[in-house]
């Protein structure tokens, strides 16, 4: 389907009456060269890449509920390529350079704006960190610039310089960054993988993995039984229940990420402005609402949504960042399910069973990785070898030690990134 | 949240520090070699409904807890000490 001006303007007039869905609601198949289990961002592009750049279209996504109603439509929408490790920078690196084309390359609007981000540092150390890891963006290609107090007022004159605990102290601004449009990532993906024939098949749970010999054979469904030679399981806070009808037991935990949404304002926010000490981001949507997010609630959850200590904190912070939007009222708050993993870093990988892939473990952070994941996955998955950006992503780190890629140089541990 | 501290009586979630789940109570042997290590800190069965968790009553009494919860609706099943885990 072409969008237009003219068009928008015509069903405007006659009741918006003659859109029609942009992609087929198929059968499943009894069989597929390849099964993607989970049609969240990185199924759906997965998918997509897969027919794009390998051919392979015969192609199901299954997903158990509908497309967006994962963390594809629950996340703050922050598009980044700010990481400093080998591993992540040349991964988020070639994931941001995909987003720049994204819209060009599925002819479809998902509003991807680079209005920057800006991470708020409040003491010598912590700018002396910054000043590495722009360097290190910096040397993977990325925009990195390290800002003094006045460039950072300069900026977001709005926020409180002044706070005796958190004195602003300068800023690592990185322009290339962003907000995007998270629905309509999912949606473009969708309709770009179905107009390439990928089968896209809603309200399909996987209830289990069949393998014969070390090989997998297909999938049990809740509509069917499908035989297939590859299945790529990519289902986030569900990871660990997808991985154990494989016989898998993960790395993973699941933990809730709550976010927050104000009423409209006018505009106020000049791009995402993080503020790492409080836990704390804030951007501004299209539609004038702030959006804003803190930390997991740090227990084990797979209810899609989160506690009141957490918000408090959300909010304590937002008003120590913040005090001009005190009287802005909360409209909505939810919560996703995410799958942590020790090192705070993602799993691409082949398993121990000849044609099962896995990828998961991407904490709060998989949104800015949905093209570059997809991209990487379907290489894995066509080719049987993993692609050079995201070659660093596999699950023997844990065991050997060897390239745990750790930002927050917390500790490869649960529970602490 | 709330959990019921066996010394404390039912407390507020914030009074606790969540320590992750209670699979740290069963440390394997410093020989066990590094496919057990290697299960023991990272991998995880993750379940969604019952699971064993550890809590510390840090702004309380102190006491290391074993919270049995279920991780779909939080609702909170025991909470034992750890102690009478472990020995
Ligand atoms: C509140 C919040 C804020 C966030 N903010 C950001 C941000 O600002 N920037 C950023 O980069 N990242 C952010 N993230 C993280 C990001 O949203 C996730 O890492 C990413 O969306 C996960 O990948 P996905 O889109 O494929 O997941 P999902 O959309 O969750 O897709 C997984 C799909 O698998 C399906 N599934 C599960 N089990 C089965 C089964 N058995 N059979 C079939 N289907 C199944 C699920 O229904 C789901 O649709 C945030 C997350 C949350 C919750
Ligand atoms: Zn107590």
């Amino acid at each position: 389907m072409g969008y237009s001006a003219l068009k928008i303007i015509k069903e405007g007039l006659f009741g918006q009456r003659g859109w029609k869905p942009v992609w087929r609601d198929p059968e499943p198949k009894s069989e597929y060269d390849v099964i993607v289990i989970g049609g969240g961002g990185h199924g759906l592009s997965t998918a997509y890449y897969l027919a794009k750049e390998h051919g392979i279209t015969n192609v199901a996504v299954l997903e158990k509920g509908y497309i967006g109603g994962g963390n594809v439509g629950r996340n703050t929408t922050i598009v980044r390529a700010n990481y400093m490790l080998p591993g992540n920078s040349e991964f988020y690196s070639h994931s941001l350079k995909l987003w720049e084309n994204m819209e060009q390359d599925l002819n479809y609007n998902t509003m991807m704006s680079q209005r920057g981000v800006m991470m708020l540092c409040h003491s010598d150390g912590q700018r002396d960190m910054f000043a590495r890891r722009g360097n290190a963006m910096v040397n993977q290609g990325d925009d990195a610039e390290l800002l003094t107090p006045e460039q950072v007022r300069a900026e977001a004159p709005m926020i409180d310089f002044d706070n005796v605990r958190f004195p602003i102290y300068g800023g690592l601004m990185h322009r290339r960054g962003g907000t995007a449009r998270h629905d309509a990532v999912a949606w473009g993906y969708a309709r770009g993988a179905d107009q390439r024939g990928v089968d896209i098949i809603q309200n399909c749970e996987v209830t289990g993995i069949d393998i014969e010999g070390g090989v997998v054979k297909g999938v049990q469904t809740t509509r069917g039984a499908i035989r297939t030679k590859k299945v790529a399981i990519v289902v986030a806070g569900r990871s660990s229940l997808v991985g154990a009808m494989a016989g898998l037991r993960l790395p993973i935990e699941s933990h809730v990420l709550q976010a927050f949404v104000s009423e409209g304002l006018k505009p106020l926010m000049p791009g995402v402005i993080s503020f790492g000490m409080g836990h704390f981001y804030i951007s501004q949507s299209d539609k004038g609402g702030l959006v804003f997010g803190g930390d997991i609630d740090f227990y084990k959850s797979y209810a899609a949504r989160g506690n009141l200590p957490m918000k408090e904190h959300v909010m304590e912070a937002a008003m120590t960042l913040m005090p001009s939007i005190a009287k802005a009222k909360v409209l909505r708050s939810w919560g996703g399910v995410m799958d942590m993993s020790p090192d705070g870093s993602p799993i691409i990988d082949k398993t121990d069973t000849q044609g099962l892939f896995l990828n998961c473990g991407w904490c709060y952070g998989g949104f800015k990785a949905v093209p570059g994941s997809g991209f990487s996955y379907a290489h894995l998955i066509a080719t049987g070898t993993h692609h050079a950006p995201a070659a660093r992503f596999l699950m023997n780190r844990f065991r050997s030690g060897a390239v745990l890629m750790d930002e927050e140089g917390t500790g490869s541990q649960h529970n602490l990134h | 949240m709330r959990l019921n501290c066996p010394i404390c009586g039912e407390r507020d979630r914030r009074e606790f520090y969540y320590k992750g789940d209670a699979v740290e109570l069963d440390r394997p042997d410093p020989n066990a070699g590094s496919e057990a290590w290697d299960d023991y800190l990272h991998n995880r069965d993750n379940p969604a409904g019952e699971t064993r968790d550890l809590w510390h009553h840090e702004s309380g009494c102190g006491a290391w807890l074993v919270v049995t919860r279920n991780t779909l609706t939080h609702e909170v099943l025991r909470c034992e000490l750890a102690g009478a885990n472990t020995q």
